[in-house]
């Protein structure tokens, strides 16, 4: 572990970014379920359900936890595949980057989406 | 160091055990599911924006190029889900041993291939 690899890790420690993947996999893994089991009990869903869903404010707030969720999961998740494949700090940063950019489009898109409609 | 050390990078000449393998599609599934989250989103904010746009996001989702997507994304999903199940159960100790470990994979694998299975009679049903 040089020092360009720690620096770019989530939670500057290797212990944290694992505290860190465990918590976002749990909620991940709940909200994946749970939106999984109303699609699937709710055969032929229209839209007045779909949208009376999203318009409830757990469900904005569940939606947003699991939005976070990704981006720190994935981060974590990249990181770690970036770092055991990229050799070559230039390029490996440059990779880091474009995902640290599109997580943060992912989230204040999903903002967006969640208090626009 | 020593320069006598004997080197095989051929990744082609490697043997990888399941573990290995439930291990490397663990990670192809995740950036998949990355990508994947620009469609998902997409799909909610059209889905959300009126009856008309549930309604487009309906029609999109019976064609067949849709559906491979969405079956794409859901295997992901899921392979990832169970996988990272493992992770988690691994966590508490079980399936650390060698023995408990090749089981673990092995379910592993199962579990996933009938939910990906599933899903996709799921996308083709809809």
């Amino acid at each position: 572990m040089g020092d360009v690899s720690s620096v770019t890790n989530l939670g500057r420690s290797g212990v944290a970014d694992w505290l860190m993947q465990r918590v976002s996999a749990y909620i991940l893994a709940l909200y994946t379920v749970v939106l999984l089991v109303f699609i699937i009990a709710n055969p032929g869903l229209g839209y007045d359900a779909w949208a009376g869903l999203f318009s409830q404010t757990w469900m904005r707030i569940f939606t947003l936890m699991a939005l976070l969720s990704i981006g720190a999961h994935a981060w974590i998740g990249l990181w770690t595949v970036t770092t055991d494949y990229m050799k070559s700090a230039l390029p490996r940063f440059l990779v880091q980057a474009a995902c640290g950019l599109t997580m943060f489009v992912y989230v204040v898109w999903g903002i967006q989406i969640l208090w626009g409609f | 160091m020593n320069n006598k050390r004997p080197v095989n990078l051929d990744l082609s000449k490697f043997h990888f055990p399941l573990p290995a393998i439930i291990s490397i599609l663990h990670r192809v599934s995740g950036i998949i599911i990355f990508a994947g989250v620009a469609f998902m989103l997409y799909g909610l904010d059209l889905s959300l924006s009126g009856e008309e746009g549930y309604g487009h996001v309906s029609e999109l989702l019976s064609g067949f190029f849709a559906k491979l997507i969405i079956w794409g994304i859901l295997s992901a999903l899921l392979y990832h889900l169970v996988a990272g199940t493992k992770h988690l159960l691994m966590d508490m100790g079980v399936g650390e041993e060698l023995a408990s470990g090749l089981l673990a994979a092995k379910v592993t694998l199962v579990i996933a291939i009938i939910l990906i299975v599933l899903a996709g009679v799921w996308v083709w049903a809809m």
